[in-house]
Formats: C-alpha cells, sequence, structure tokens
C-alpha cells in the first residue's frame, strides 16, 4: 500500500538525518530512486524549486513527493513521517531537560556542545554563500563578475538591514524585490 | 495568559514564520528569535541558544525541533502540536499548488529573480543566527578551538554533523570530570 510505504520512508528519512533538511537530500535520493519513484532529474529540479519555497526544506520535499505519488493524502502521510520521530523525541528531551537544566553535567553539555553548533551554521553559510555568489563555480568572466557584484549588493542591503534590527520577513521581502529589479536592469 | 489563547497565539506566530521562511531552517531560527524572544517574550535569550544546540542534536528538521520545543516551553504538549502545524501550515498548502504548475514557476524569469534575490537575503538571516550563538558560548579557548576544528571536520572531511556534536560533548564532560578531581585532591 502506497500510503503505508510512503510514511515509513519518510519516517525512516526523518529519524536517520541530523543536521536538518540539507542533510536529507542523499537519504531522500536514494529511497527515491530506489523505489523508483520519480527520475534523478525531477528530484534534483524540485530540490531547486523547494529552496524558493517557504518553509522547511524537509517537508517540502516530503509533501512534494507524496502528492506526486499518491495525491493530498500522499502528501499528508509523508509529511507527517518525515516529523514524528523528531516531534517526539524533542518532546521528552524538553520535558527532562526543563527539570535538569540546572545539573551541573547537563550544563557542562550544553557547553561542550555549542561551539560545534557555531561551527556547523558558519559551514552552512559557507556552502550556501559560494552557491549563491558563485553559481557556476569560481571563474573570472565578465558575466560572472557583474553576477558577483549583483549578489553583494542584495547581500549587503540585507545585512544593513538586519544590523537595523528591521524584521527579517521584510528583509527577505526586501531582497526578493531588490532581485527582481537587478535581474531586470542589468 | 489563558492557555486557551496561548494555543492560538502559538498556532498564529509559526504559521506567520512558517509562510515566510525561504532558505530553510537556519533562515527561519532568526524569524523564530525575532518573534518568540524580542516579540513575545516567551523564550529567554539563553534558554533560545539552549533550544537550537538540542535542536542540531537532534534528528529531523531544524525549524520542526526548535517549533516543538518552543511550543512545549510555552504551553505544554498540545501547545508543541499547535506550534508544529502551524509551521509547516503554509509551506504543506503552498507545495500541494505549486506541484501542478511546477514548469510554470521554474520558467518564469521574474520569479526565479525575485527567488534568486530571496537565496541571498536567507544567506545574510543565517549570520544573525550566528551571532546569537556566537554570544551565547563562553569566551575560552575551548570554543575557539571546538569551532575551527569542526569547520574543518565538516567542509574538508565531510563528516556528518552528529559524531562531531558527540564527540565534543564527550571531551568537555571529560574535561569536566578531571577539572573535579584536581579540585577534590
Amino acid at each position: 500500500m502506497i500510503y503505508l510505504e510512503l510514511f515509513l520512508t519518510f519516517l525512516k528519512i526523518g529519524t536517520f538525518t541530523f543536521g536538518g533538511g540539507h542533510a536529507m537530500i542523499p537519504l531522500i535520493q536514494q529511497e527515491v530512486l530506489k523505489n523508483s519513484w520519480m527520475t534523478l532529474e525531477e528530484l534534483i529540479n524540485f530540490i531547486g524549486i523547494s529552496e524558493s519555497t517557504p518553509g522547511p526544506f524537509a517537508v517540502n520535499i516530503a509533501s512534494f513527493v507524496g502528492y506526486r505519488l499518491a495525491g493530498v493524502w500522499g502528501a499528508l502521510v509523508s509529511t507527517i513521517g518525515v516529523i514524528l520521530t523528531s516531534f517526539i523525541l524533542i518532546l521528552i528531551i524538553a520535558r527532562v531537560l526543563e527539570k535538569y537544566k540546572d545539573n551541573k553535567v547537563v550544563k557542562y553539555c550544553m557547553e561542550g556542545m555549542q561551539p560545534v553548533i557555531v561551527g556547523l551554521i558558519l559551514s552552512a553559510i559557507i556552502t550556501m554563500g559560494i552557491s549563491v555568489f558563485f553559481p557556476n563555480g569560481i571563474i573570472l568572466n565578465t558575466l560572472a563578475t557583474i553576477e558577483f557584484w549583483k549578489s553583494t549588493v542584495i547581500f549587503v542591503v540585507a545585512m544593513f538591514m538586519l544590523i537595523k534590527k528591521v524584521h527579517p520577513i521584510k528583509t527577505i521581502l526586501a531582497s526578493g524585490v531588490l532581485g527582481i529589479i537587478l535581474g531586470w536592469i542589468i | 495568559m489563558k492557555k486557551k489563547n496561548n494555543y492560538l497565539d502559538l498556532f498564529k506566530t509559526f504559521l506567520k514564520i512558517g509562510t515566510f521562511t525561504f532558505g530553510g531552517g537556519y533562515a527561519m531560527l532568526s524569524i523564530i528569535k525575532r518573534e518568540v524572544v524580542d516579540n513575545k517574550k516567551w523564550i529567554t535569550e539563553k534558554d533560545f541558544t539552549n533550544i537550537i544546540t538540542i535542536a542540531e542534536s537532534t534528528p529531523g528538521p531544524i525549524a520542526i525541533n526548535v517549533a516543538t520545543y518552543v511550543g512545549y516551553k510555552t504551553a505544554g504538549n498540545l501547545g508543541s502540536f499547535f506550534a508544529t502545524l502551524g509551521t509547516i501550515f503554509s509551506p504543506f498548502i503552498i507545495i500541494l499548488i505549486l506541484s501542478s504548475i511546477l514548469n510554470v514557476v521554474s520558467e518564469n524569469e521574474i520569479l526565479s529573480n525575485a527567488f534568486w534575490g530571496i537565496r541571498i537575503g536567507a544567506v545574510a538571516l543565517i549570520f544573525s543566527v550566528l551571532f546569537n550563538m556566537y554570544k551565547g558560548c563562553k569566551k575560552n579557548i575551548y570554543t575557539y578551538v571546538t569551532i575551527a576544528v569542526s569547520l574543518i571536520l565538516l567542509l574538508v572531511l565531510d563528516i556528518s554533523s552528529i559524531y562531531i556534536i558527540i564527540g565534543f560533548m564527550a571531551l568537555r564532560l571529560i574535561m569536566y570530570a578531571f577539572k573535579s578531581r584536581k579540585e577534590r585532591v
């Protein structure tokens, strides 16, 4: 039965990937191709689209694959599958942690983990930064240079807005508008 | 605040967050922080740093993990449910609509320029999450070395984040054990 299959597959994907949506791509690719649910090209196209639609990447891709295979109900069971483990796990952890927040061992664990998270976020920035500033790899020609400066303008404006404590949603919308304007002029 | 209002408020807040987050979970964190820590004051800044740490160290989408945790801390089990539901509601509907008109979107020049701009804005948003997390860390040699080493492990050696997180957590505990033994002697 396709619903059960979708649910179990996305349950597995949600349970075994750490570090958020992008870490899920290899596993999703493997599962989708193994079951021949769609072609690699379709999947890659959609990964591009889902980076441009709002929401958690994992939820977007689960709904998409589910919908393609089994309609609205397919989308629903896939989405529930991909978030179920984290939901239950966080409920348990939150309960325990709120009780032992001031415990020394817990404090040291958190203290030990936090700098790693800084490293993780920094590595996400570098990976994402390269893909938006140098979409075709680091090459030096006129077109690539223009693209680079266009990206830099948007980035500087967005950073300035954030420093000025403008709401992040407004920053996102402004970046989109700037993207349209710069893409249209140059 | 009454709990019943709280559920609705949680749902509405996370609906807004889920609707306007582009660029994945990391970019979402900066919007969640603005709404939940700065505006609604449901969570303190220090607790938020801890929540991000937990969210990164547990499986599943980061945004869902954070929403679940914030919901629990604000209004218990049902709070978690409403916060998570709010987060995924709009993306889910949007994907259903998009799936049928996928090609129109990817070939429209204005839309693709807008999305290009949004992706760059998202990188800027992630910077603000980075500053917040860094502010929460103790400023000592352990922190600097850990950031540098984990960055190398992630980018150069491509090691899964969970092993790095567990490794450094164990290291910090061992350091703690040694320290407390010395103090006793």
